[in-house]
């Protein structure tokens, strides 16, 4: 309130300055934002030399394709999670989700072994949607808060994945060639996961930019009570999110069994907490209201590049987990921290 | 006169507690029904062994959620102060003075969860979620895939014992003087208050004086110790401590308290309709491990609770509303 005021009083003062003032003000503001992932860009670099040091295996082509292989699946689950976090969401049944997909789809596979790789790849999408739909509902209609009901839906599919395998493994023998080609073939000499990374990076930078829903989700996310006064339904703003998180992680959960040729109820266990961590390192407000692909990607690089590093210095397996919470719990902080010296640079200005 | 007795009395039996009440006496019926040794005292009072652990937390966590907070962590907590305790017994320390170290190391943890909460206005799912993986980790890192299994006798009764020669549980005795301290504290004094308004609009109440930082510190850091103080008792009836301990804790913690009756966006709620779910839950997981249902389909159950009772009063508010509507009209 005062800080409006005294903007007012200064403008009365001196309009002309103060709207040159304004405009300097907004450019500022831009770079500043843009700087996040900037950040991000920058550690990654000096990540990359200080590993390449240790270990000189790291800086080769390779390693770099490996890297990208490995967080091509982390990719698309967390493009869905960004998207339900910038409409003021938390989707924690992800991980859940693609054991659930993953092990619906194995089963329907091995027991048909005519399935065409693309026809399971749209079944495991659907199933996917209906996962998303359902935490959609419950969220929307139900007024139920997302950590509550994805808490509830997340033991709810971990559930019945071990249900619908009895608990048993399904094992790469019962899996045709051709469903594991999926995430092992190439197209164009690119590996098949990069590619759908791409087209999914693709299709929604599109979406989230140039699209009008695209930027409602934004809107939603931001300010819900402006949404609903200019007419948009911020319900279907997020049963659309939900859906989507549905089935991008219903994509996610194929391309998982068809990677690692073999689907467990317990796989992709803590998943929802790595996809979370990319986002907050990415830039995303937990908040809701804003976050860019490109800083999902950068966040999702730097995490893969973490990993692979860790796994090349050989550091015990156990702590990676204390790791992750290491990683959510200071990105957060750190985007606190810069988040309050952009707005006292911005009113020092 | 009369009528407004009348209204009283129909807004009393309305409230969310005497659902839970019939559906406690549905679940008790059905359970005696499937096994004719249920209805007996000793084993009633055993029944609750399988609950109390749970018991200690749900308490503060309802003071948590009605402040419109959450704490995920409290699992990885309990993992993580009864790992320190038994290495620190492991490693040639008194038990005892191992379990207060333990109950110090929980502290620690909610201290710590409650002053980034405050200190960076962060909301307590994310910084929670971070500790939930953090914590979990840490006691993986300090004893791997290991297990300790011996502790010594008398450490065995505090999770065991009875009182004296009666079928009534040590554990059960401590639980109730908890609840007693902690219904008091909730509905009798100005800290109570306190927690229902920070939960109710929180900035109205820093501008009012309250000193929201330091009661949510005090939540966050109680959490912790009452989860090290489960830890502590679970350790003892199970006889083990391991990393993976008491995993999944959270979601059924969670769900009693929504199930309770208290509201996620806070300041809604009460301590009686908290106990009650936490024995219908119990009665429930024991009426179905009776039937030998296997562990994951509880794990659908109880995550069907979670939604259905998050659901059920908005559902209800929603009816009552056009219902009022429709008289209006």
């Amino acid at each position: 309130m005062w800080l409006c005021r005294i903007r007012g009083e200064r403008r009365e003062m001196d309009s002309e300055r103060a709207s040159e003032r304004v405009t300097a003000r907004r450019r500022l503001f831009i770079k500043l934002t843009k700087f996040s992932e900037f950040g991000i860009f920058i550690f990654i670099v000096l990540l990359v030399i200080i590993v390449s040091l240790r270990s000189p295996y790291f800086f080769t082509l390779k390693n770099f394709n490996d890297i990208l292989l490995d967080i091509s699946i982390l990719f698309i689950v967390a493009t869905g999670q960004m998207l339900v976090i910038l409409a003021k969401g938390l989707d924690l049944s992800v991980g859940a989700g693609v054991a659930f997909v993953g092990m619906v789809v194995a089963l329907i596979v091995s027991n048909n072994w005519g399935i065409p790789p693309a026809v399971s790849i749209l079944i495991g999408m659907g199933c996917g949607l209906v996962c998303g739909a359902f935490n959609g509902l419950i969220v929307s209609k139900g007024r139920v808060s997302p950590v509550i009901t994805t808490l509830g839906t997340m033991s709810i599919f971990r559930g019945l994945a071990f249900v619908v395998s009895g608990g048993a493994w399904v094992d790469a023998v019962e899996m045709p060639e051709s469903f594991k080609l999926i995430a092992r073939g190439n197209i164009l000499k690119i590996p098949n996961l990069i590619f759908f990374m791409i087209l999914v990076f693709a299709l929604f930078y599109y979406f989230l930019n140039y699209t009008r829903t695209g930027r409602y989700i934004y809107a939603a996310g931001s300010n819900p009570s402006a949404c609903k006064i200019i007419g948009v339904s911020v319900e279907k703003i997020t049963l659309l999110t939900y859906s989507i998180s549905g089935i991008l992680f219903g994509l996610g959960g194929v391309l998982w069994v068809s990677r690692y040729a073999s689907a467990q109820s317990d796989s992709a266990m803590g998943f929802e907490f790595v996809t979370i961590a990319a986002c907050v390192i990415g830039g995303v407000n937990i908040a809701g209201g804003s976050g860019t692909l490109p800083g999902l990607f950068l966040g999702v690089l730097l995490l893969g590049i973490i990993i692979n590093a860790l796994n090349l210095v050989r550091i015990s397996p156990f702590l990676k987990l204390a790791f992750q919470g290491l990683v959510i719990l200071i990105a957060v902080i750190t985007n606190v921290i810069v988040e309050k010296r952009v707005l006292k640079t911005i009113l020092s200005k | 006169m009369n009528a407004e007795v009348g209204k009283k009395t129909k807004v009393f039996f309305r409230r969310w507690e005497w659902y839970l009440v019939i559906l406690i006496i549905l679940v008790n019926i059905v359970n005696a029904y499937l096994s004719p040794y249920y209805l007996n005292l000793t084993n009633l009072m055993d029944m609750t062994f399988n609950f109390m652990e749970k018991g200690f937390i749900v308490l503060i966590m309802a003071y948590i959620m009605i402040s419109a907070n959450i704490d995920i962590s409290v699992a990885s907590n309990i993992a993580m102060s009864s790992v320190v305790m038994s290495v620190l017994y492991q490693t040639g320390f008194n038990i005892w003075l191992a379990v207060l170290l333990g109950l110090c190391t929980g502290a620690a943890g909610g201290l710590l969860n409650g002053l980034i909460v405050t200190r960076f206005r962060l909301s307590s799912v994310v910084v929670t979620l971070g500790t939930y993986s953090l914590y979990r980790g840490i006691s993986f890192l300090i004893l791997g895939d290991k297990a300790v299994t011996k502790f010594p006798e008398g450490f065995s009764y505090v999770g065991q014992g009875y009182i004296l020669n009666s079928p009534v549980p040590f554990q059960l005795v401590i639980f109730v003087v908890l609840t007693i301290l902690f219904s008091i504290i909730l509905h009798k004094t100005t800290f109570g208050r306190y927690v229902y308004s920070i939960g109710t609009n929180e900035e109205a109440c820093r501008y009012s004086g309250v000193k929201v930082d330091r009661i949510k510190v005090i939540l966050f850091t109680l959490s912790g110790f009452l989860s090290a103080f489960s830890g502590v008792f679970l350790t003892s009836r199970i006889g083990v401590s391991r990393p993976s301990i008491a995993l999944n804790y959270e979601l059924e913690i969670i769900t009693i308290v929504v199930l309770g009756g208290v509201s996620m966006y806070g300041g809604r709620g009460t301590m009686a309709g908290v106990i009650l779910a936490l024995f219908l839950v119990g009665m429930l997981r024991y009426g179905l491990s009776l039937k030998n249902v296997p562990a994951n389909m509880i794990l659908i159950i109880i995550g069907l609770i979670l939604i259905c009772s998050a659901i059920m009063p908005n559902v209800v508010y929603g009816l009552r509303k056009r219902s009022e509507f429709r008289k209006e009209i």
